[in-house]
């Protein structure tokens, strides 16, 4: 199960370090995207994974025992995702920004503070 | 005594309101500081003179043995006496000499930090402390070099000082902590009792020559000197207090302290009388051929300073007591013949000494000054200076068996400061009248009363010398030798030195008639540049720039994805280099194995179609050029990760991931939709450059988690402490909400704050225009 687990980690971190090197920042952002992701699923396999059994305690009980999907990685990983998403909407956020004033989603036509500001850019509203 | 050392940076503190209060009073209410540090120094004399020593401790950082101790012995008050007298003449001097510059107020500021740190260099007693005070001194001298700061001629002098001595200033840090790892102590006074112990350590050749780069570049020896000539940038007061009285004598002041502890080696003499003669020697040769009185006296007081360096190379009882009174000399007459020169500047317009001449007229009581200060610093008897120069021959002559050596530098070096001094003090008063500005009147009596005394001294301390200066001088000698003595006197009988001393005074005068043709041969002679140390400086310092720029250009060139690379990158060779570094290949593969085995026997339908979808969506997000095709294989990928989720029993975890991602490809969209298909914009071969190292990456994942699923232990009991409790404690049944809203709970602030942080600036990048865009 890890076997399988591991592989999709690493073929979603590839797919991550490609698209960060790409000059568009579009595809920069996906790569976040894909890397946040590889991250979460590393951190939740080298805990140890269990098929089926939510860590959830039965109606009837007070406590956990037996088989249970561990918790502490979830909580850790459910955090991660969130503040990923906040980090994500910000970084969309900025692209369309400097979109309306690159005109471009070249990286390599921002390597300069000095920003020329054209209104009558294609794609800015 | 610490609050004595403490009140110049009180006083600096308040300097601004009592300038606000009266202008016209408040550089002479402000010298009442140093005059009443003088008379509290004072005081000690009867303590002092009785064989007494005074110690004061301060707790600081007691643990790390760093404590403000301060002691005063016969050194230590003879130094503080001069910084607080000579410090009294310069703050009364400099309230008329800037009365109408604006940066008065600074002035006073900076040097009275620079007077405290001062007093606290010569009169504190652990090393560590004594360091902090040092790089104070440093600092406070940088901030007066480039008082004038809108130069650029001030600013470079002012980064050249900070940059020698404060560099220096380091390498005597890491001597003093060498020094106290072997002898167990930071004290001064206590270092001594292990001077066999420091001189057989292996580190004492490192010891000294750290100690001596400290010292060497306060104290403006060769290869170091070349910051004080241009230091002379500083307004005259400065460099009359800083760099001739003062300051610059902190390295010697160090030097003669330690000699108890690191001297009395071969090592010690060589470097210390070797560098101390050849820059005695050099530094009054080069003086000769100045023009600007300022840089005249600047390096002769570099030749002075390496005459003591010498004598404390020299290292004998006699070297030192001649070292002592010529030190003291020479703060008398250097400090009046400085503000000489800032009297000449400050009311003809100009200190070159071929356009002035004739000043007595019209300034009678600043030649009077200038003729006793340069009387007694080229050893004319009855004053000071003489019995200075005595000693120096007497204790040169008594070195041993290379006196023969160290006596003909010493005499060609006095003959050179013999005529330097009545270039600068004596020939600018007498001739023919010469002057830029017509109107040349006496300065106000604040800029003449101090140097007037100081003149005075040199000639009444060299007339009672047995009288008056003998005690404290004798004590000083004592703090280095307890058991030596000297006695002052004019008049030693007819012998070697006196006869030296004729030798000097006829030759300097042919000097003195001759300048013209003198100056004319010393600048014939051609010196290729680079042997100067001055441009060793700029060669490093340019150096440093240009290697600071080509790096700048190559880490920071502009380009994100060089930064991502750079990083990733580093991440893969420390991450990867540790991995296979520490593991055998064969635990490696084996580990593999174990993973493929066990993965085996619980794989299903479900694990195998996930792992071909992740794989086509990719894939697909990887080469797609349409940007709303990217987005929906990102939005499968995730989805199908919430998908993983689920199957491994993390349901919290799944809702979240869904809801997310939904939400991503929603923004994504809405943001994007309009925009053009992506361009290609790399070639192949960076592409396929990007691959493989992309691979190396991902597989480095692969590979950890493999390895660590195979041999890891996991220590699950912070899970079974919240499956224990969840309930109990927390009353909740799901045990994740519970740890995030409860266990965890301030984790989850802070993961609010982040989401809220970043809401506003979305808001604020969508929303938020200049006035006047159109929305």
């Amino acid at each position: 199960m890890e076997f399988v687990l591991a592989i999709i980690v690493g073929i979603l971190a590839t797919s991550a370090f490609y698209l960060m090197l790409r000059r568009s920042l579009v595809k920069v952002i996906l790569g976040m995207v894909f890397l946040g992701n590889a991250v979460n699923l590393t951190i939740f396999s080298v805990a140890r994974v269990t098929k089926g059994f939510a860590a959830f305690i039965p109606e009837n009980a007070n406590t956990l025992e037996g088989t249970y999907a561990d918790p502490l990685p979830q909580a850790l990983i459910l955090t991660a995702i969130v503040i990923g998403f906040g980090t994500q909407a910000f970084a969309i956020a900025l692209f369309r920004k400097a979109f309306q004033k690159v005109g471009d989603d070249d990286l390599d036509k921002m390597n300069s503070t000095d920003i020329m500001c054209n209104e009558d850019i294609p794609g800015g509203k | 005594m610490f609050l004595a050392v403490l009140s110049g940076f009180i006083v600096a503190c308040i300097v601004p309101l009592i300038f606000k209060l009266n202008r016209k009073v408040a550089g002479a209410l402000l010298s009442v500081l140093p005059l009443s540090l003088f008379i509290y120094y004072l005081q000690f004399i009867p303590n002092v003179l009785a064989g007494e020593k005074i110690y004061a401790t301060f707790y600081w950082i007691p643990f790390l043995k760093i404590n403000l101790n301060f002691l005063i012995d016969g050194l230590n008050l003879l130094f503080a006496l001069i910084i607080s007298g000579i410090g009294f003449v310069v703050y009364l001097y400099a309230s008329a000499y800037l009365a109408k510059s604006e940066k008065i107020v600074p002035f006073y500021i900076y040097i009275s930090i620079f007077m405290a740190s001062m007093l606290g260099v010569v009169t504190c007693d652990n090393t560590l402390a004594l360091f902090v005070f040092w790089e104070l001194t440093s600092i406070s001298s940088f901030l007066l070099i480039g008082f004038n700061h809108e130069q650029e001629r001030s600013r470079y002098a002012a980064l050249q000082s900070l940059l020698v001595t404060a560099g220096g200033g380091l390498a005597l840090l890491a001597s003093v902590i060498m020094l106290g790892q072997i002898t167990g102590t930071y004290e001064i006074s206590q270092m001594s009792d292990s001077h066999s112990n420091i001189i057989s350590n292996l580190l004492y050749p490192s010891i000294l020559i750290l100690f001596l780069i400290g010292t060497f570049t306060k104290s403006a020896q060769f290869p170091f000197h070349f910051w004080l000539p241009n230091a002379m940038e500083a307004p005259t007061p400065v460099s009359a207090y800083l760099h001739s009285a003062t300051m610059v004598k902190a390295g010697v002041f160090l030097m003669i302290k330690f000699l108890p502890i690191l001297g009395g080696t071969d090592l010690w003499m060589w470097l210390l009388g070797g560098f101390g003669g050849w820059t005695m020697l050099m530094a009054s040769s080069m003086a000769l051929k100045q023009t600007d009185l300022k840089r005249l006296l600047a390096y002769s007081t570099v030749s002075v300073l390496g005459t003591l360096t010498m004598l404390i190379g020299l290292g004998g009882e006699k070297a030192v007591s001649a070292m002592i009174v010529y030190l003291f000399a020479h703060s008398l007459y250097k400090g009046a013949l400085f503000l000489t020169a800032g009297i000449i500047d400050h009311e003809t317009g100009t200190r070159d000494i071929r356009n002035i001449g004739e000043l007595r007229k019209y300034l009678p009581i600043t030649t009077i000054i200038g003729v006793l200060a340069a009387l007694s610093g080229m050893g004319i008897i009855p004053f000071i200076g003489f019995i200075g120069k005595e000693m120096l021959y007497e204790a040169t002559l008594q070195s041993g068996v290379y006196s023969p050596l160290f006596i003909t530098i010493t005499v060609i070096s006095a003959i050179n400061i013999f005529a330097v001094m009545a270039y600068s003090g004596i020939l600018p008063f007498f001739g023919e009248f010469k002057s830029p500005s017509e109107h040349v009147a006496e300065a106000p009596f604040q800029m003449t009363s101090g140097p007037v005394a100081l003149a005075l001294l040199g000639l009444v301390f060299g007339v009672f010398a047995s009288s008056t200066v003998d005690g404290i001088t004798n004590k000083s000698l004592q703090s280095i030798f307890p058991l030596a003595s000297h006695h002052l006197a004019l008049f030693h009988g007819f012998n070697l030195p006196l006869l030296l001393s004729l030798l000097t005074i006829a030759i300097g005068l042919v000097l003195i008639a001759k300048r013209k043709p003198l100056v004319s041969f010393i600048e014939k002679i051609r010196i290729p540049e680079y042997f100067f140390p001055s441009k060793w400086y700029d060669y490093i310092f340019n150096g440093t720039l240009d290697f600071a720029e080509i790096q700048t250009k190559f880490l920071q060139n502009g380009h994100l994805r060089y930064y991502i690379f750079t990083i990733l990158a580093l991440f893969i060779l420390l991450v990867g280099g540790s991995f296979f570094g520490f593991n055998t290949s064969e635990s490696i593969l084996n580990s593999i194995a174990i993973s493929i085995e066990r993965s085996l026997n619980g794989i299903d339908i479900y694990d195998i179609s996930m792992l071909i979808t992740v794989l086509i969506a990719s894939v697909f997000a990887l080469l797609s050029q349409g940007r709303l095709s990217a987005i929906a294989s990102m939005g499968i990928v995730g989805a199908l990760i919430s998908l993983i989720y689920i199957i491994y029993g993390a349901p919290d975890l799944a809702m979240t991931q869904l809801s997310i991602e939904t939400l991503s490809v929603i923004l994504f969209v809405l943001v994007l939709y309009k925009l053009p298909r992506f361009f290609i914009h790399s070639k192949l071969k960076t592409r396929i450059r990007d691959l493989v190292i992309a691979l190396a990456f991902g597989s480095l994942f692969s590979m950890i988690i493999i390895f660590v699923s195979a041999y890891g232990k996991y220590d699950n009991g912070l899970s079974e402490y919240f499956a224990q409790t969840s309930y109990l404690i927390g009353h909740g049944k799901n045990i994740v909400n519970v740890i995030l809203v409860d266990f965890r709970g301030f984790d989850t602030m802070g993961e609010i704050t982040v989401l809220s942080i970043a809401a506003v600036g979305v808001y604020s990048l969508l929303r938020l225009r200049k006035q006047g865009e159109e929305q």
